[in-house]
């Protein structure tokens, strides 16, 4: 399904972009729509696209042998799926299942690569933004390895 | 009114495991009842013989009852955890500043929890669902450990059915897990605030509430509708001893709860 520009000015990752940004943005765009439970990508694959969530939950995961998948991280609305492809290697690190009914906007990693280079201030704008959402995963992934819920809290206030 | 200097006597009337290592037990008093308790604050419970510990009260206001939500991490809070309905526990209190404080109808109220730090807000949170239509969102955003971690997990259906917008992660599941992995403050740019009318509650792990403060102002909250609980060694209860002494505060009377705009600075100081 088609995006217009004003479609995508709505979603988080698009604030902030002028309209001729937004309907250039637009144009390498399409909408889809996933039922539960339906896998985007594997681990190992070839990392080719990213996706803007506008409703719903998709988990990124990993395959241990012997055990249940394990849940990285979940994203919902307003985030942005799909880092990998600015990578040399270009192959997903984890998988991405949904874990409800997503509508998300879709775009080709090569298609904005393209973009990019013949658009350099859209380009600043959207490196901008992709270095964001690699930096607050990155700050999140930080504060989880400080395991903060495991310090005793034992006096008023804090915890208990 | 009984002295806050000396405990009153207290029956567990209930005992409910919430983890493997946290407890919520409930109170009836055995003689006289200490005063009300506002949201927020906290009493001094004493397990006779072994000690005394400031917690948080858990349960609802208005009531003869008093709830609290343990976990076990040293002496005093083993032998409370391992407490039994019908035995008599001390207590002393209520202790310290009020959620109350940031009370104010008509603004969106925003809960962020972290760990434990569900039981002290879980008062303002079912005050202000008993009180329908006062406030605007009623928003809890909680994260923990893991699932087997959360606290209260029976309840967050009922608060939903409530009016509560509850949306909780934790940072780590696996693929059983139906919920949302990772940490409490990225749910807050999922929470469509509206960060004009939004009054911000947090209590948790310190570096987790300053984390998420920072979070919110760059949401646009401003810091003076941001309120955090703070702990420290809290012992009188009555300002005296200065042991929860955190710059000028006596946390155990300037606190636990305190306006972020107070705290920040006071937080960032080594060995204050």
């Amino acid at each position: 399904m088609s995006v217009v520009g004003s479609d995508l000015a709505r979603h988080r990752f698009a604030a902030g972009l002028i309209q001729s940004q937004l309907d250039r943005l637009a144009a390498i765009a399409s909408t889809i729509e996933l039922a539960a439970g339906t896998r985007l990508f594997e681990e190992g694959g070839q990392a080719a696209s990213m996706w803007l969530i506008r409703t719903g939950r998709i988990a990124l995961d990993l395959h241990v042998p012997g055990r249940d998948r394990l849940i990285v991280e979940t994203l919902g609305p307003g985030d942005e799926l799909g880092l990998s492809w600015l990578l040399p290697s270009a192959r997903w690190q984890f998988g991405a299942v949904t874990q409800v009914y997503v509508s998300a906007f879709e775009l080709s990693s090569a298609e904005i690569t393209c973009l990019c280079e013949d658009d350099h201030e859209l380009g600043y704008q959207l490196t901008r933004r992709l270095l964001g959402t690699a930096i607050g995963r990155l700050q999140a992934a930080r504060i989880r390895i400080l395991d903060l819920y495991a310090v005793p809290l034992q006096t008023a206030g804090g915890s208990t | 009114m009984n002295d806050c200097r000396y405990p009153v006597r207290y029956r567990i009337s209930s005992r409910v495991e919430e983890t493997h290592d946290t407890v919520t037990l409930t109170l009836e008093p055995a003689e006289d009842p200490i005063a009300a308790f506002r949201p927020g604050q906290f009493t001094m419970l004493y397990s006779f013989g072994v000690g005394e510990i400031p917690i948080s009260v858990s349960g609802p206001p208005g009531q003869p009852s008093l709830t609290h939500t343990i976990r076990s991490v040293g002496a005093v809070s083993a032998a409370l955890c391992a407490a039994q309905p019908g035995q008599v526990i001390g207590v002393r209190g209520p202790f310290g500043t009020s959620w109350d404080d940031a009370d104010e109808a008509g603004r969106d109220l925003l809960l962020v929890a972290g760990g434990i730090g569900l039981a002290p807000l879980r008062p303002a949170l079912l005050s202000a669902l008993a009180q329908p239509g006062r406030q605007g969102r009623i928003i809890l955003l909680a994260g923990a450990r893991s699932p087997a971690e959360l606290v209260f997990a029976a309840e967050y259906d009922r608060w939903r059915k409530s009016g509560a917008e509850v949306d909780i992660t934790v940072d780590k599941a696996d693929a059983r897990w139906p919920g949302q992995v990772g940490v409490v403050t990225q749910l807050i740019g999922r929470a469509n605030l509206d960060p004009a009318r939004t009054t911000a509650l947090i209590c948790g792990p310190e570096v987790m509430m300053r984390i998420t403060a920072r979070a919110l102002m760059a949401a646009g909250l401003p810091a003076a509708r941001v309120w955090i609980s703070l702990e420290r060694n809290m012992q009188c209860g009555i300002a005296e001893c200065g042991h929860c002494q955190l710059g000028p505060l006596l946390l155990c009377r300037d606190g636990p709860v305190v306006n972020f705009q107070v705290a920040e600075p006071l937080l960032l100081v080594r060995e204050l």
